[in-house]
């Protein structure tokens, strides 16, 4: 079974009465098949209208669910979303970005999703609805571990919300991997800084992608960073505690104990990257 | 009706088809649309072979349901030709040599034609960026990225050679048209619309028994399903290896399993009916038992035994001894030694195994992507107990061998369907189906210990190698002889004691991949000599031509090759960019003090010697000239992408003193033409080579006596006649009054060559191969100090080709071989259970290979064709080692268990700060 409804309307009214798989880019849907065919029942939510682009409504920016990393890359943006362009270049490939989602990459909860870091540091909502309502999740809230989201069976995300407040300052993402192009992260670091008038850091952001189950913001970095120069000595500030909190393990792509010293390494280019 | 039919228009032509919406939109283009230019190579967006443009943006049609066409503009590589021609770009890929297999072209193409169409005139950063989604096995991309730089720029037109300069000229490859033109017909994209499809039930164990349930009822019970085939349906021996006397491999298991992706049953029904057949769901159960992943495992007294009568899994060992180990250590007044460790590598070429079969009367007809024809007719004729005469095989194009497809793979399966339904059966190997199945390079664990006097030259050479040979032989035992022969180098080394030992593991079955083992010993001997040469404080380069083989001394077999040894050429030519090198990573360094960014440079050498070691390796040529005029040359060398169709033609033209293109091929259809021999260690422009110099100087010599002319006259074909100049004189030859052969010829020269090789005694001494090939590899990079990482910035090439019968050809094997040597040394990790895919197991991207510049070396050999010598294998042996002894000059860490991932590198470097 597949329907492809052209109306959020028509697409909750199905969710309402079945059980679907959700699909917009299919990026993440068509390799999980592995070997097997499509059974089940597929609500493709592609072309439903005015799900797609960026676009600024009152005091927040709303990335659309539709919106591609493609997109991302030709959107004209404040700096803030640096990150968010940086990684979606480096989501995959051009082929990916061009059909591949921000939301389904969030929907997929991927430990190395190349968009959650960009994202966290942006303060980003996730806004859903189903035919009972719509809800508001903070990002961090809507992912809740490995390939595990709050999204509920009857919801789609419609879109992606980030406060105009904390889109300020400027964002740098930074990611470590085994090779070029297509490549999953061994570790991934997106950070943002305001500075004030005196050129100090006034407010700060950082996450860390693929070293613990879903990306973490530091906190205690970013705290740390407040009133320092914004200038090459920001680097100093990191230090490996900031990052204890994260869980990194060994796998294919690189063991534990590198990926925490490459993690804080990360960190400090990523803050580096903010000033330039 | 809803979810059942799109329309959309495609390459400019509005279509329709009725699928299920949710299909990929490939399986719709190549299924139900008949445009089978799109190529699937992993179904998961990790190779982008399947690349089409959806409005104008690449994307992979294997990630889009079919539904998403519905009113949208779908380009593929059928709608880049305009009015019936190549579009520029596709002839600048011909030009350039962009394409080899052809396999990964399409995507490629459609990629590239993305791009000019927003940026016609593309940087090489520009074109890595948009085509770095594709990945390609054969080329190393450099000349692709050539192609699409210079697609507005180019000359058009080909190069073509006048009689008797068709050797040495860089010509277009001859099968290259239907390669960019999108036409070329892979293993699976012959299947005929009437043909069952063949599935194949694996073992998801390592090591396991197993019974089948009640597989007549549930034959019943999947209506399409129309039979189930298993070991009792092998009529004749359920057995196969590519080298008879160890040959113990089943087509399916019986009782028990040795390797997880071992084939247990083969289900054949209609189409639609076994694209949804769930395997889970088959009459089977599992008893997992104790499995050995590791030769250390496998050696274990409490082992499971995986072959009778192979002791402690020992399957065989090889040793070469010569002269006094003890008295040359004790002649060393320095020693270095070292272990060192490589993984299971995947050959990862972009097409899956794929083909199909068809029963004609009591003949079976197998057309599959295959390295070795006439073998795979052998083995199945054996398999399904018929005589050889009884079986066709047909080569489809192949998209990637590099060694895998030498072994059979799914030719049993869709015979035993084909011959027991009657009716055509296709099979297509899906990605990890591939990966689980077929074979890996071997594992090893070498240990190596040199030793050399205060001048420098080496006194004793003592050397160590396990290799991990998985579950069954495949060629397992030409690894274990291989080795030894080859694990000194290039160098004159007159103590020496080589050791090898191949040992079964219930790992996939490790085979054949280019360079048979020599590519994991050169890294322990590359690696010390640089470690030796640290040590005596003697240049890297200075202190390899100090022991570099000469003619008239004896290698380590004791062979003395007279004539030809190239080793020397090759590291002379590489002094002014190993000086160049040296001195920019000099500044470099100095520039950059207190960064994380040290730049280092690094060598190492190659040998390699072409052919069967020590065994008969002959192949067979025969060109003819039919009534009609043409002169028709069969070619049984696979080509697999390296050029031995174009190669073959320039050599045969040559002999026979014709125009290339003149030459009328057939490829290597069983039915048609000779045993060329397999494709595989760099055997083809040798050997090959030889028999197509002889059967085309045979085919001259009686055209000429007959037309009773001088050996210095010109043959020039007409329709129906050939014409005989002789200085002044012309003498017609009227066709059609002579009697053609059994093979429809008026003239046939047909001739075999072997090479001249001795066998190898018990110290391994003999005369192993009759020619050898010779090269060196320079690398400078950058490592990332901090975090590990290795960015490649050049790479020097120098390979004698004793004769470079087609440098564009050459050129691109350096590349392309010298990129696999780049993923073994810095990425590529088969774990069995976990790399199963192309986004796990990695090979190198666009982004991950360096500028490469290549010098083409030209030693004439002794015995090979115009002085020709093998090169396909030898062009991937220095990469790894050039690349560890570049990070040790840029950090002093040495890196010795591969791939040298950044944790790794970052590990070594720590280890030498503490």
């Amino acid at each position: 079974m597949y329907e492809r409804p052209t109306t959020v309307d028509a697409a909750l009214s199905l969710l309402a009465k079945d059980r679907w798989t959700v699909l917009a880019g299919g990026t993440d849907f068509y390799p999980a098949l592995r070997d097997q065919a499509v059974t089940e029942p597929v609500l493709d939510i592609s072309a439903l209208k005015g799900l797609r682009g960026i676009r600024r409504e009152g005091n927040s920016w709303r990335i659309g669910a539709l919106t591609t990393w493609s997109d991302v890359i030709s959107d004209n943006l404040p700096p803030a979303f640096d990150a968010l362009k940086l990684a979606a270049r480096e989501v995959g490939s051009v082929q990916i970005q061009n059909r591949a989602t921000v939301a389904g990459n969030i929907c997929n909860a991927s430990p190395a999703a190349d968009g959650v870091p960009p994202l966290l540091i942006l303060d980003a909502a996730v806004e859903t609805v189903s035919s009972r309502g719509k809800r508001h999740l903070a990002l961090a809230d809507f992912i809740l571990g490995n390939r595990a989201t709050a999204l509920r069976p009857d919801e789609i995300v419609t879109g992606i919300l980030i406060p105009a407040e904390i889109a300020q300052g400027r964002s740098h993402f930074v990611k470590l991997g085994t090779r070029k192009y297509l490549v999953i992260s061994i570790a991934m670091v997106a950070a943002r800084i305001e500075t004030g008038v005196d050129n100090r850091v006034t407010g700060a952001s950082v996450s860390v992608g693929a070293c613990s189950v879903v990306a973490q913001r530091l906190r205690g970095l970013e705290q740390a960073l407040i009133a320092k120069p914004c200038d090459d000595s920001l680097a100093q500030a990191v230090l490996s505690a900031h990052l204890a909190h994260l869980s990194p393990i060994d796998d294919i792509r690189a063991n534990a104990d590198y990926r925490a010293e490459a993690a804080c390494e990360l960190v400090r280019r990523a803050l580096l990257g903010c000033l330039t | 009706m809803r979810g059942l039919e799109v329309s959309f228009d495609l390459n400019g032509t509005p279509v329709r088809a009725n699928v299920a919406l949710s299909d990929r939109l490939s399986t719709t283009l190549r299924d139900h649309l008949g445009l089978v230019g799109t190529k699937v190579g992993c179904d998961a967006g990790d190779c982008g072979a399947c690349t089409v443009l959806i409005d104008g943006a690449p994307c992979c049609a294997c990630l889009v349901p079919v539904g998403q066409a519905e009113g949208a503009k779908v380009t593929t590589v059928e709608g880049l030709k305009s009015t019936g021609t190549l579009s520029r770009l596709q002839e600048s890929f011909l030009h350039f040599g962009a394409a080899q297999c052809g396999i990964c072209t399409p995507g490629m193409l459609v990629s590239a034609a993305a791009l000019l169409q927003r940026t016609p005139n593309p940087t090489r950063s520009e074109v890595t960026d948009a085509l770095g989604g594709v990945l390609c096995r054969c080329t190393g991309y450099s000349k692709i990225i050539d192609a699409v730089v210079h697609a507005t720029g180019f000359n058009s037109g080909d190069v073509s050679p006048p009689v008797g300069a068709s050797v040495g000229a860089g010509i277009r490859r001859l099968d290259g048209g239907p390669k960019v033109a999108g036409t070329e017909a892979f293993g699976a994209d012959l299947t005929p619309d009437d043909a069952v499809i063949v599935r194949v039930l694996r073992s998801p164990h390592h090591h396991a028994a197993f019974a089948f349930g009640d597989i007549a009822g549930y034959v019943d019970c999947h209506p399409g399903v129309l039979a189930v085939f298993t070991a009792v349906d092998v009529a004749g021996r359920n057995c196969f290896g590519v080298i008879p006397p160890f040959a113990d491999q089943p087509v399916f298991a019986e009782k028990f399993v040795r390797y997880r992706g071992e084939a247990v049953a083969a289900i054949a029904g209609e189409r639609a009916a076994m694209k949804t057949l769930d395997l889970d769901e088959f009459p089977i159960t599992w008893e997992p038992l104790l499995h050995v992943l590791t030769p250390d495992q496998a050696q274990s007294e409490d082992a499971p035994r995986l072959h009778d009568g192979r002791d402690r899994n020992v399957l065989v060992r090889g040793y070469v001894e010569r002269g006094d180990i003890a008295a040359g250590f004790a002649q060393a007044s320095h020693v270095v030694e070292g272990r060192f460790s490589t993984p299971f590598i995947e050959h990862a070429y972009i097409e899956p195994e794929a083909g199909f079969a068809r029963r004609v009367g009591d003949r079976i007809e197998v057309f599959a992507s295959t390295q070795a024809p006439h073998m795979d007719r052998g083995t199945l004729a054996e398999i399904l107990a018929l005589d050889p005469t009884q079986i066709r095989v047909v080569p489809t194009a192949c998209g990637g061998g590099f060694g895998s497809k030498i072994d059979i793979s799914l030719q049993p399966y869709i015979a035993i369907a084909a011959w027991h339904l009657n009716r055509p059966a296709a099979l297509t190997y899906s990605r990890q189906e591939s990966m689980q199945s077929t074979t890996k390079r071997h594992p090893s664990e070498t240990r190596a210990k040199i030793g050399c006097d205060e001048t420098g030259k080496i006194t004793a050479f003592e050397f160590e190698g396990t290799f991990n040979t998985g579950a069954y032989a495949s060629w397992g035992p030409t690894v274990a002889n291989r080795v030894p022969v080859h694990a000194s180098g290039p160098y004159f080394t007159p103590n020496y004691v080589a050791r090898s030992v191949a040992v079964h593991t219930n790992g996939p079955p490790s085979g054949a991949f280019r360079g048979f083992g020599v590519p994991q010993s050169a890294i322990a001997q590359e690696c010390l000599y640089d470690e030796l040469a640290v040590k005596l404080g003697i240049d890297h380069l200075e202190f390899r031509l100090r022991n570099a083989l000469s003619n008239g001394q004896a290698t380590v077999t004791g062979q003395v090759l007279a004539k030809g040894v190239g080793i020397t050429a090759c590291l002379d030519a590489l002094k002014p960019a190993w000086e160049r090198a040296k001195s920019e990573a000099s500044r470099f360094n100095r520039q950059t003090n207190g960064s994380s960014l040290r730049r280092g440079v690094g060598i190492a050498s190659c040998w390699y010697g072409c052919g069967n070691t020590s065994l008969p390796n002959p192949s067979t040529i025969r060109m003819g000239v039919s009534p009609d005029g043409r002169v028709v040359l069969h070619q049984g060398a696979v080509d697999i992408g390296q050029g031995a169709t174009t190669v073959i033609a320039q050599i045969a033209a040559d002999a026979l003193g014709v125009p290339v293109h003149s030459l009328d091929l057939l490829g290597g259809d069983t039915d048609l033409t000779p045993d060329a021999g397999k494709t595989s260690a760099s055997r083809q422009t040798y050997v090959s080579g030889m028999a197509a110099k002889l059967a085309g100087e045979s085919l001259r010599r009686k055209i000429l006596r007959h037309a009773n002319v001088s050996s210095d006259a010109r043959i020039l074909s007409k329709h129906g006649c050939l014409e005989l100049v002789d200085g002044a004189v012309v003498t017609s030859l009227d066709l059609s009054r002579l009697a053609p052969d059994e093979f429809g010829y008026v003239f046939r020269g047909e001739e075999t060559y072997d090479p001249p090789t001795k066998p190898l005694d018990e110290k391994g001494q003999g005369v192993p191969y009759a020619v050898y090939g010779y090269g060196a590899q320079i690398m400078e990079l950058t490592v990332d100090t901090v975090l590990g990482t290795v960015k490649l910035d050049r790479l020097s090439t120098a390979h004698d080709v004793g004769r470079a019968i087609n440098p564009v050809l050459i050129e691109g094997q350096i590349e392309g071989g010298s990129a696999q040597g780049i993923g073994m040394a810095l990425m590529e990790n088969y774990v069995p259970g976990r790399t199963e895919n192309l986004h796990d197991y990695l090979i190198p991207t666009f982004g991950d290979v360096p500028v490469v510049e290549n010098i083409i070396v030209e030693v004439t050999d002794a015995e090979g064709p115009y002085g020709a010598k093998g090169l396909g294998e030898h062009v991937l042996i220095p990469t790894a080692p050039a690349i560890l002894n570049a990070i040790r000059d840029a950090t002093g860490a040495l890196v010795r268990d591969l791939p040298a991932t950044p944790d790794k590198v970052r590990a070594a470097i720590k280890a030498i700060r503490e």
